[in-house]
């Protein structure tokens, strides 16, 4: 496992440059919070890491498999919670480990409920299950305890410690404390 | 994964309650023209083929708005790209599982529609394969401009007037399917479309 690098990164969105010159260095088992105002570009930055925007300038590697969880959390309304875990972890390879991941959120008991169903927090729930499921080393949540009451937050808490553990690296964009110890901050804007 | 991408898609167009929307648009089409027309056997007849293929293509752009918008919209395609898939291969699935959505139930409501038309067996079964060959193609159209149009107000109506023109050859050879050496030009026109389409929607929802 080897440490994510960003390095003199650079964002322009519409026209606008969002930052520039960021760079962090994000050891295993090590976690990044990136921190700022509104639009300071916390979620362009995730998004940069996730590969689904191009940066101006500047290069990120290292860092192993990329796992994203966004504000959208790409649930089909119509299909089970079970069923739409189970298509991602299939793309992923990780069906094995789907079952601990929904234990992990606890969400096994919702397996069977159509999506349109859930609240707003159980779908943030089941996204981030879905990239504990993935089984990638770097996990990039953009405000994951938003929605999320506090036993769940706990939760959460629990599975990054988990993550961190077993040598996992976290970029996580926050606005308030969401439970990861010892990590580096990054402040934007 | 193409398959696993394929299923996924197929399982959405089953629990589409737009499932059946485009296969009854086609029979009701078929079904409105005696009435416009009138009863002049020999006249709807002729005028058959045309009435088939311009509903056959109206029927393909129906659920147009929902074939990729709703993935955009809801981050699924930002997951599929976060993994590194190629958006072709997610188009191509997606190409695949549109035919089959639209397509075959339209295959199989044409006897009806042709009974409605007093089409005559031979001329059906020509019809019948003329279709089989150039839906592919009408489907190929429809992904890439559910593609170009993805997250705009209004797109189903902008992926019209997208398809539409594009769509000229195919309804082309489609309707003159009795002249030599149209069905080839059918299947080439579907060869093409199927071999551009998965590239040219790929580049469409790919991130600036």
């Amino acid at each position: 496992m080897n440490a994510l690098v960003i390095d003199n990164l650079a964002c322009r969105r519409g026209g606008r440059l969002l930052f520039d010159a960021v760079s962090a260095r994000v050891e295993p088992g090590g976690a990044l919070l990136l921190t700022g105002p509104n639009g300071a570009g916390k979620s362009s930055l995730l998004r940069l890491l996730a590969g689904l925007l191009r940066a101006e300038a500047g290069s990120v590697s290292g860092g192993g498999r990329r796992a994203f969880a966004g504000h959208e959390v790409a649930l089909k309304p119509r299909h089970s919670l079970g069923a739409e875990l189970d298509y991602w972890a299939r793309l992923d390879g990780g069906r094995d480990r789907l079952a601990a991941a929904l234990a992990a959120m606890n969400l096994a008991g919702l397996v069977d409920v159509p999506c349109r169903h859930l609240s707003s927090g159980q779908k943030r729930r089941a996204a981030i299950a879905r990239v504990i499921a993935a089984g990638a080393e770097c996990w990039l949540l953009d405000e994951p305890t938003a929605g999320l009451d506090a036993a769940s937050a706990g939760l959460l808490t629990a599975a990054m410690a988990q993550h961190r553990a077993a040598g996992g690296l976290i970029v996580a964009a926050v606005h308030g404390d969401i439970g990861l110890a010892d990590a580096a901050t990054l402040r934007l804007g | 994964m193409f398959l696993t991408l394929l299923h996924r898609d197929l399982m959405a167009i089953a629990r589409s309650p737009a499932l059946w929307l485009p296969v009854m648009f086609f029979v009701l089409a078929a079904a409105l023209f005696p009435f416009a027309v009138g009863p002049d056997a020999r006249l709807l007849a002729r005028i058959a083929p045309g009435i088939i293929w311009v509903s056959a293509l109206l029927a393909s752009l129906l659920p147009v708005e929902t074939l990729l918008a709703p993935d955009v919209e809801d981050g699924s395609i930002d997951q599929l790209i976060a993994r590194g898939i190629a958006l072709e291969l997610v188009c191509a699935a997606r190409i695949l599982a549109h035919w089959v959505g639209f397509a075959v139930p339209l295959l199989a409501a044409l006897p009806v529609a042709g009974v409605l038309l007093g089409l005559s067996a031979d001329d059906g079964t020509r019809i019948a394969i003329a279709l089989a060959l150039g839906t592919p193609a009408l489907a190929s159209l429809a992904v890439v401009a559910a593609a170009l149009t993805a997250g705009l107000k209004g797109g189903g109506a902008l992926a019209g007037l997208i398809v539409l023109p594009l769509a000229l050859p195919v309804l082309i050879f489609g309707v003159g399917s009795d002249v030599a050496g149209a069905f080839r030009l059918l299947a080439a026109a579907s060869l093409v479309a199927l071999a551009v389409g998965p590239f040219a929607a790929a580049a469409a929802l790919r991130p600036e």
